[in-house]
């Protein structure tokens, strides 16, 4: 048996399966992003049983391992019949878990817009409906920009987990090609390096907006 | 004609009773300025004739709407009535342009051309024409209030509230805002403004309104309540006001 060395062909399957690994992420933000939407306003509306239901789903969502949430999704569904391919398992749980946190971070943002808005929206006889649409949410969502860019930073991390199922993004790629070349500190080495071209843009975004969001406060 | 008729309202924040059974009735045209300290309950009784806050019990008609629970009564009603805040509370995500359009194109169905139209109006009428583009962050606080002023307007009230609406300002531009309110009055608008200047509520109100621990303690005309006070606390709050 040859021991192949850690080399271009290798790191080329590394940046080949980064494109998983930004699949996986784009997936959670996007999924979790409608799901946490929904369960954000949910936190915040008038009627007490939804609002605790809201707030019970974010408690357990944040309350359990996202390792858990993956391994019900992928093992669990399978024990109840439902074959899901790691795909989907991992697409699933990264949804289930982004929206728990971004349900609660955009609670904050909403939440942020000064009750002076809710009333004088009130008073000028919009519907609630109306006071979220032209109102409250395009002063939350400037609110919510720096965190949700820094939490996508989380979200790129937290897929590597996913390489548990064996679904091959970025870090399993890497425990792969470590596997054959027997080269952990070069391999993981670069694995990180990726993981940090991607993210370090990310962060410094959500610090840029954060800065531009406090000087001027309007618009 | 009474434009506002106030019934018996009685209103609890928890345990503090801060209404305790009061009565009044505005005729359309008419002034009503409601002074007193802080706490004697003339903010509360202001936000519960536009349903900001729920009253216990009584009876509150305005604008020929009488309040109630219904959600849909509630936004007709208010589209009857204007109110204006301390904070001014304008939409700082929107021009001041954008600020008086909103309500009118999304509440009233008015046509786009046609709301501008009447922003313009308005706007001219606090004499800002030419903010019409700017963002609030970029107006002095007078000229805010008188933007807050100009959008409630937009909605064609016939009945304005003003909620201690130039306390947040500085004398100068104070004076910028109350004559905008003086020519309201002039112009026939039913007002009922809660407010701390006295030399405003005498010149302007045709009633004015003493509250004192959530009662209406006395009222009656501008000039005979301010020239000659029946009651020692009222004595008392003319006295110490200097203005």
């Amino acid at each position: 048996m040859t021991l192949k060395t850690f080399g271009l062909d290798q790191f080329g399957f590394l940046l080949f399966s980064l494109q998983w690994t930004l699949v996986l992420t784009v997936i959670a933000l996007i999924g979790g992003g409608l799901l946490g939407f929904a369960v954000a306003l949910a936190r915040t509306a008038q009627l007490k049983p939804v609002r605790i239901a809201a707030a019970s789903y974010i408690q357990i969502i944040q309350g359990i391992p996202v390792l858990m949430i993956l391994f019900l999704s992928y093992y669990g569904l399978s024990l109840a019949g439902f074959e899901l391919p790691p795909l989907i398992a991992a697409g699933a749980s990264m949804t289930i878990y982004a929206s728990g946190y971004l349900a609660e971070i955009w609670r904050g943002c909403i939440q942020a817009v000064p009750k002076q808005q809710w009333e004088a929206s009130e008073s000028l006889a919009m519907t609630r409906l109306q006071q979220y649409r032209y109102v409250i949410l395009p002063q939350a969502i400037r609110i919510s920009l720096p965190p949700t860019v820094g939490f996508a930073v989380q979200v790129v991390k937290n897929t590597s987990i996913t390489s548990i199922i064996g679904f091959v993004e970025l870090a399993r790629a890497g425990q792969l090609i470590n596997n054959a070349t027997f080269q952990p500190f070069r391999v993981f080495l670069a694995v990180a390096a990726l993981y940090f071209v991607v993210c370090y843009p990310l962060s410094q975004l959500s610090r840029l907006l954060e800065r531009r969001l406090h000087v001027g406060s309007s618009r | 004609m009474s434009e506002v008729v106030v019934e018996n309202v009685h209103k609890s924040f928890g345990a503090l009773e801060v209404l305790k059974g009061v009565s009044l009735t505005v005729g359309r045209g008419e002034v009503f300025a409601l002074i007193g300290r802080s706490g004697s309950g003339k903010s509360t009784l202001l936000r519960c004739m536009n349903g900001l806050e729920k009253i216990n019990s009584g009876r509150i008609e305005i604008a020929g709407h009488a309040l109630g629970e219904d959600a849909k009564a509630l936004r007709k009603l208010r589209t009857d009535v204007g109110i204006v805040f301390q904070s001014y509370n304008l939409f700082p995500h929107l021009t001041v342009g954008e600020n008086i359009m909103l309500a009118p194109r999304i509440v009233k169905d008015v046509a786009k051309t046609k709301a501008k139209e009447v922003a313009r109006e308005v706007l001219q009428l606090v004499g800002l024409s030419e903010k019409f583009d700017s963002y609030p962050d970029q107006l002095s606080g007078g000229q805010q209030q008188r933007v807050a002023i100009a959008r409630s307007l937009a909605m064609r009230p016939k009945v304005m509230l003003f909620d201690e609406v130039t306390s947040a300002l500085d004398p100068e531009l104070t004076e910028e805002v109350l004559m905008v309110m003086e020519q309201l009055a002039r112009d026939g608008m039913t007002m009922i403004l809660v407010t701390h200047e006295m030399g405003f509520a005498r010149r302007v109100a045709t009633q004015t309104i003493f509250m004192h621990k959530g009662k209406i303690w006395e009222q009656g005309s501008s000039a005979a309540l301010f020239a000659n006070p029946q009651t020692p606390e009222l004595r008392q709050f003319v006295k110490s006001d200097v203005k």
